[in-house]
């Protein structure tokens, strides 16, 4: 399929999302709207002449310091007949989020979790958008043109643990809380 | 005192990240019941080193050898998929001698890879026998790459527009001598394992891994195939002039880890197959490069002798070459599964952004739905099954 076709079976399956054409060669490529990503999406998984199974990447680019400054772009992949495509949400960098994926292909779950970490692209309803591949006390998403590529840091300098008795205690009690495990006989902590 | 009032809580063990078995530094945080895994949650990023960023910063020649660190077990994948992305974009089609060449350098990467996953997959299931043999015959490849090159783990041989230089003397011999020994080796290592009671017991559905989780969690390669998924890059998208050679792609039943050793071990007699047909279409010398003066510089005797070609040669090694803005990504089907560098172009004589697609961080991303349910002694054999390099996770 051609990108033409491919937009034309797009927009009469989502009404109302306005879809462009991309301009790469080596695979049809379509910039999505981002509020109709996930509609998109699932008629793209499901719809019997796409089935676009495998979601293969989730990346993103930064384009600092035009505007829009973000496109994230997912990769996708049909198995079956076999079809790639190529998927693009362009963000401006005050609004860098898009709705997550990971309903739709369970793949994205860690994808997303490194264009956060890396690009600071927030993944609305993804439930564990934690750091993926930097250390989380980083400070910043190094693949941000704007993010300097060498830094210096002054080494971190080790603190003993200071807690009192009674703070260790009522640790021990929120740790057995959370875990939901208090129903020894007896009901003694220690 | 009756049994219902005992009362049992869950382990929380912590596997890793200096665990031997875990293939370098991924952690694993298994939630224990006896012995079995009621959950599990990777963490990975303990190797980051950040290289994308650091190729934003490097001209296009400069990348071959840093994109060749990620996935240091099928180095030649990686440097394949980014000299293929940034042809793509220069519009150049390099010379089928190229093209063989790359064929039969990398599915003897493919060969060496599964060599280090069999040899450690069969020691952490007890099969130290397998370890010993397979390292062995891994030499002989090192030995190739380092003929070639003098590097042996990371060549940096695939070039953008070509190789590095033309095939070293000897060359033709070298891998035919290698070629020659290994289905024997094989059949060695088959007659260790395949039959194996012990081996067949610890790896006969574990880990098992369903189609529509294969496709959910993007496992595309010889875990996919293990789960009955016919699909394979060099089938449905050739490159390289793949779709003119002869070989088949193995196929599995259940996608327990019995059957990706099986998938994997055929991929071995089939790379033999390509290396065979490849090695007969290269002549010993010949093109090495595609004949196109912005990317390639120009032959050592006419840089001595030719003042445009002493220009030229100065500034493809000082400025690099330009690529046309655009973007491009270029599957391959690398020993873990799709490898794919999307490479974004400026226009200028530096990429504006390269990711690498990584196989293994998918796997390590399903590792958790394998091993839920099943024994923490399964573990170690589902991990060396899914044969993950960490510096292709973390980059």
């Amino acid at each position: 399929m051609d990108v033409a076709s491919i937009v034309a079976a797009l927009s009469a399956a989502v009404p109302g999302a306005d879809y462009q054409p991309g301009t790469a060669t080596d695979r049809p490529t379509v910039i999505v709207p981002r509020e109709h990503l996930v509609d998109t999406a699932k008629v793209l998984r499901d719809d019997p002449s796409f089935r676009f199974d495998v979601l293969v990447e989730v990346t993103a680019v930064d384009y600092w310091p035009d505007e829009p400054r973000f496109e994230v772009v997912y990769h996708l992949l049909a198995t079956t007949i076999p079809a790639q495509l190529r998927l693009k949400v362009r963000l401006a960098g005050e609004q860098a989020h898009v709705p997550s994926l990971h309903t739709v292909w369970p793949s994205a779950d860690w994808l997303e979790r490194e264009v956060w970490d890396l690009f600071g692209i927030v993944f609305e309803q993804h439930g564990d958008l934690r750091r993926l591949l930097m250390p989380e006390d980083w400070e910043g998403h190094p693949l941000r043109k704007d993010h300097p590529v060498q830094i210096k840091m002054k080494a971190k300098v080790h603190q003993p643990l200071q807690l009192t008795e009674q703070e260790f205690q009522a640790n021990i009690v929120a740790d057995r809380d959370v875990r939901g495990d208090r129903t020894r006989p007896g009901g003694d902590l220690t | 005192m009756p049994m219902t009032e005992l009362r049992t809580e869950t382990m929380t063990v912590n596997m890793g990240p200096q665990h031997p078995s875990t293939h370098g530094v991924l952690r694993l945080v298994l939630h224990l019941d006896g012995e079995n895994v009621v959950g599990a949650e990777a963490t990975v990023g303990y190797l980051h080193t950040g290289i994308e960023k650091t190729i934003e910063q490097k001209k296009y020649q400069q990348v071959i050898p840093l994109v060749e660190r990620m996935d240091y077990l099928s180095a030649q994948s990686n440097s394949f998929s980014f000299a293929l992305s940034v042809e793509r974009l220069l519009g150049i089609d390099v010379p089928d001698r190229v093209k063989w060449i790359r064929v039969l350098l990398v599915e003897l990467q493919r060969l060496n890879s599964h060599l280090v996953w069999l040899a450690t997959h069969g020691m952490e299931v007890g099969a130290i026998t397998v370890m010993l043999y397979c390292f062995r015959e891994r030499e002989l490849f090192l030995n190739i790459n380092e003929l070639i090159a003098g590097f042996r783990m990371f060549p940096s041989y695939i070039r953008v527009g070509g190789l590095r230089e033309d095939l070293p003397p000897g060359f033709h011999a070298a891998v035919t001598e290698v070629l020659d020994r290994m289905p024997a080796k094989l059949a060695e290592y088959e007659d260790l394992l395949t039959h194996n009671p012990i081996y067949i017991k610890r790896t006969r559905g574990v880990g098992v891994v369903s189609k529509a989780d294969a496709l959910g969690l993007g496992l595309v390669g010889p875990i996919a195939r293990a789960a009955g998924i016919p699909y394979d890059v060099r089938k449905a998208f050739p490159y390289s002039g793949y779709e003119t050679f002869d070989f088949d792609v193995p196929i599995g039943v259940t996608g327990d880890v019995y059957d990706r050793y099986l998938v994997r071990v055929e991929e071995m007699y089939q790379s033999l197959r390509i290396c065979r047909q490849a090695l007969d279409r290269i002549s010993p010398t010949g093109a090495w490069a595609v004949a196109d003066p912005r990317v390639v510089a120009p032959s050592k005797d006419k840089v001595y002798t030719e003042m445009e070609a002493l220009i030229q040669h100065f500034l493809i090694h000082s400025q690099g070459f330009t690529v046309p803005a655009g973007e491009a990504y270029v599957p391959v089907e690398g020993p873990r599964g799709e490898h794919g560098c999307y490479v974004v172009s400026d226009g200028t004589n530096r990429p504006w952004r390269v990711k690498m697609r990584s196989p293994s961080l998918m796997s390590c991303q399903a590792l958790p739905t394998m091993i839920h349910g099943g024994l923490i002694a399964d573990v170690i054999a589902v991990i060396g099954s899914i044969d993950v390099v960490m510096g292709d996770v973390d980059r």
